[in-house]
């Protein structure tokens, strides 16, 4: 009985130091949703199969105020961190995230270097981007039957399109847009908007409409108050617009005039305990054809020009994604590219504008 | 007088026989003595039952919220990675202008902060008080990265003129210790000028103060409702037969256990433009199709989701204290000659009033709290206080923000519960 107990002892120790010498497993922390699911179908399982890594997802409603919390109590549960852009640019300057070498990312199929095949502002020295999302215009075709809006003025124009808006209820995007709204062209919108006389621009072309906003929060609201009929038109993220046209059938279109380009990022936090497996696991997902697939499973854009060329159709085999994908080159054609540099700097200041005229009558 | 028939008598002899007069247990112990230490160990014992609970509680809710709340007077972002520009702040008065020293320190200072990667904690910590600072510091450190030659004050103005000004100087001066007012100041709509003198923000950025407001208010309202909806209901409740009672007692429970977020969701679908109430509405004419009622997304929808979901905190409290009223009170007053309102205004009414204390102040007190219904809800004019501490908690991680924002709320709700304490007494609380 004894010897039984000291072999088994033995037996479970000599194994927890194999599998100390063994990197891994790692957690990868994501928005989770319907991205989360895809991140998982795209890369995270393959990644498992492929390296024999344990690798597994963890949903999380806001992962850079966990990381901010995990780095700073030294108990960090997670190696890999999906954020958005403002946020690698706050958590990289307080030295929250680990550097990211871009000489770990694989070059293109062609041989092009990923340093020149990433967009503009897809590679920090901090993060490398996962896809591109974007804050567009969705409409209920149902509700405009005698002509579609087509441009971001339409947005603003009640009396030609009549019905609620619904917008996103923080500065971020609302700001650009309704700057957008007032005819300031797009490569113009960060330096009106740095001026006093440009917010106020900006705020005096949304009191236009402000009685006929519905604002929401949650992602999943905008497609929703549209198929309630409670809007006719609102702002929206595109993947969840696609989501409720492709699989669920609604009637809603988009307008991609005055688009919000924005990133997730890969992140790395400072201390990660398996930082080598995490930094494996961010060139692996950053493989442009891996990055194509991702848009088999929703509606995001990969960050590579290599990998644009190589998206297919959706997992349900018939539907052709490029129509949906904000990168495409007809979608990203009037499109704004957040600029997450303004948004660091302004955040607070904007926000606080933004809540005291909300809540002003 | 010692009778040998009187019980009493025999009772005071034996006790008096003894040597001191103490009574004694079997192997000689005063029986004070014995159970007192009877008692301890009885005490001893509960106080290691509840140990765990008490530990538990320490660990996990007064300490990290002793930590989170330390935060709204302590942030040492600006004074732990700038300490030679602290330092001068020390030396120097207010008003003294920047020399080189002070000049000198503050290269030194970004310097050291952008190699060890600390500078955005820097920057953001001084953008919190002079938005639109951050990137100054974390370009400004990128560059001197490389290296500064002396004079320093003329190579940073070269480097952005932003450097000189006095409300950046008076910012950095406030941040060079760590305890801090600031925060608080922001979350009354105050804020320190260059001179260091306390004044109102802007009118555009004020927000706190009418939120802090429009907080106590609706709860004041929504507890108001409660009170008035759960009241007879929780009456109906204590009077009807068992039978019947449980079946309505079902009624009031079954929405309590049912998610937050679908009765709030569930309120959603009721109310909104094109809603089920709405439609009802101009099925049956009262209102035209184009003049649907706006129930939602604004205050409205708050007071009405929120009351009904804090309605069984009002009605449970009430019901256990009506149970307990002897309906003969009552009928002795009507017997006497009252009138039933005033037999209800003068007997009745007057022993419901611990159930309706610890009603109110459990209504009003979660009201306060509220996030998740006011956010979906509550539109633009809807939203509470809590709903600016999780923006700051989650969206601008400004937690020092928040956490000054959750201690004057916290402080708030202490006062009126002294208040109330003072007032009505809290013994005449009754939770059950």
């Amino acid at each position: 009985m004894t010897r039984r107990l000291i072999a088994g002892t033995a037996l479970a120790l000599m194994s927890g130091v194999a599998a100390q010498a063994q990197e891994g497993p790692i957690n990868i922390t994501t928005y989770g949703g319907a991205f989360g699911a895809a991140v998982n179908e795209a890369f995270v399982k393959p990644f498992t199969a492929e390296k024999g890594i344990q690798a597994t997802m963890v949903d999380n409603d806001n992962p850079p105020a966990t990381l901010k919390a995990q780095v700073e109590a030294g108990n960090i549960t997670s190696d890999v961190f999906d954020v958005e852009q403002s946020d690698v640019l706050r958590l990289c300057d307080e030295g929250l995230i680990e550097p990211i070498d871009p000489a770990i990312l694989p070059a293109s199929a062609d041989g092009t270097p990923a340093a020149e095949d990433y967009l503009p502002q897809a590679l920090h020295e901090c993060a490398t981007a996962i896809m591109v999302w974007s804050t567009v215009i969705a409409y209920n075709t149902e509700a405009f039957p005698d002509g579609a809006p087509t441009s971001v003025a339409d947005f603003f124009e009640t009396e030609k399109f009549p019905g609620k808006r619904g917008i996103i209820k923080r500065p971020k995007y609302v700001m650009e847009f309704a700057l957008l709204g007032d005819g300031v062209p797009a490569d113009q919108v960060y330096d009106v908007l740095s001026t006093p006389e440009g917010v106020d621009r900006a705020f005096a072309k949304l009191d236009s409409i402000k009685d006929e906003v519905v604002w929401w929060e949650a992602g999943a609201q905008a497609p929703q108050l549209l198929a309630d009929k409670e809007v006719t038109m609102t702002l929206a993220y595109n993947g969840r617009i696609f989501d409720a046209i492709v699989d669920e059938g609604k009637p809603f279109a988009f307008v991609w005039d005055g688009a919000n380009l924005d990133m997730d990022y890969w992140v790395v936090p400072m201390g990660a305990p398996n930082k080598e497996v995490a930094m494996d696991f961010i060139a692996f997902a950053s493989d442009p054809t891996r990055q194509a697939d991702l848009s088999k499973y929703i509606a995001y854009g990969p960050p590579r020009e290599s990998a644009s060329a190589s998206v297919g159709t959706y997992k349900d085999g018939t539907t052709e994604m490029a129509p949906y994908l904000p990168t495409t080159p007809e979608n990203a054609e009037r499109a704004l590219v957040n600029d997450a540099g303004f948004w660091a700097d302004h955040d607070s200041e904007l926000t606080e504008r933004f809540n005291s005229w909300l809540a002003g009558s | 007088m010692a009778n040998a028939l009187d019980p009493h008598a025999a009772i005071a002899t034996t006790a008096t026989g003894l040597t001191d007069g103490a009574l004694r247990t079997t192997d000689g112990m005063p029986l004070v003595r014995a159970l007192a230490r009877s008692q301890k160990r009885a005490r001893r014992r509960a106080f290691l039952l509840v140990l765990p609970l008490l530990a538990f509680i320490l660990i996990t809710f007064v300490v990290p919220i002793g930590q989170m709340l330390q935060r709204s007077f302590y942030n040492d972002g600006f004074s732990a990675h700038m300490p030679q520009l602290s330092q001068w702040f020390d030396d120097n008065p207010r008003g003294a202008e920047p020399d080189e020293a002070a000049w000198a320190a503050l290269a030194t200072d970004l310097q050291a902060a952008a190699e060890a990667r600390t500078i955005g904690i820097v920057g953001t910590r001084i953008n919190y008080d002079v938005p639109g600072t951050r990137s100054l510091f974390t370009s400004t450190g990128r560059q001197v990265r490389r290296g500064l030659e002396p004079p320093y004050q003329a190579a940073l103005l070269d480097i952005n003129d932003d450097w000189g000004s006095p409300a950046l100087w008076s910012a950095m001066r406030e941040a060079s210790s760590p305890v801090t007012s600031n925060f608080y100041l922001a979350a009354v709509d105050r804020t320190r000028a260059d001179d260091g003198s306390i004044a109102p923000v802007e009118e555009r950025q004020q927000v706190y103060v009418m939120l802090f407001m429009r907080t106590f208010w609706l709860s004041l309202v929504i507890t108001a409702t409660t009170f008035l909806l759960g009241f007879p209901i929780a009456h109906l409740l204590a009077t009807l037969p068992m039978r019947k009672s449980n079946l309505l007692m079902i009624l009031v429970l079954l929405p309590f256990w049912t998610s937050l977020l679908v009765r709030t969701t569930s309120w959603m679908v009721l109310l909104q433009q094109q809603g089920v109430i709405n439609d009802i509405l101009v099925w049956l004419g009262v209102i035209g199709g184009s003049q649907r009622l706006q129930m939602i997304y604004n205050q409205t929808g708050t007071i009405i989701a929120m009351t009904h979901i804090l309605l069984p905190f009002m009605i449970l409290p009430l019901y256990s204290v009506m149970r307990t009223i002897n309906p003969s009170y009552v009928r002795a007053a009507r017997s006497l000659g009252a009138t039933s309102w005033t037999a209800f205004r003068r007997v009745y009414f007057p022993q419901t009033l611990p159930g309706l204390g610890a009603g109110a102040l459990l209504v009003f007190i979660l009201a306060v709290g509220y996030y998740i219904t006011p956010a979906l809800v509550g539109g633009s004019s809807g939203q509470l206080i809590s709903n600016m501490i999780a923006m700051h908690m989650t969206d601008t991680l400004n937690w020092s923000m928040a956490a000054a924002l959750a201690a004057l709320l916290l402080g708030a709700v202490l006062l009126l519960y002294w208040v109330y304490d003072r007032m009505v007494g809290i013994d005449n609380l009754k939770l059950g």
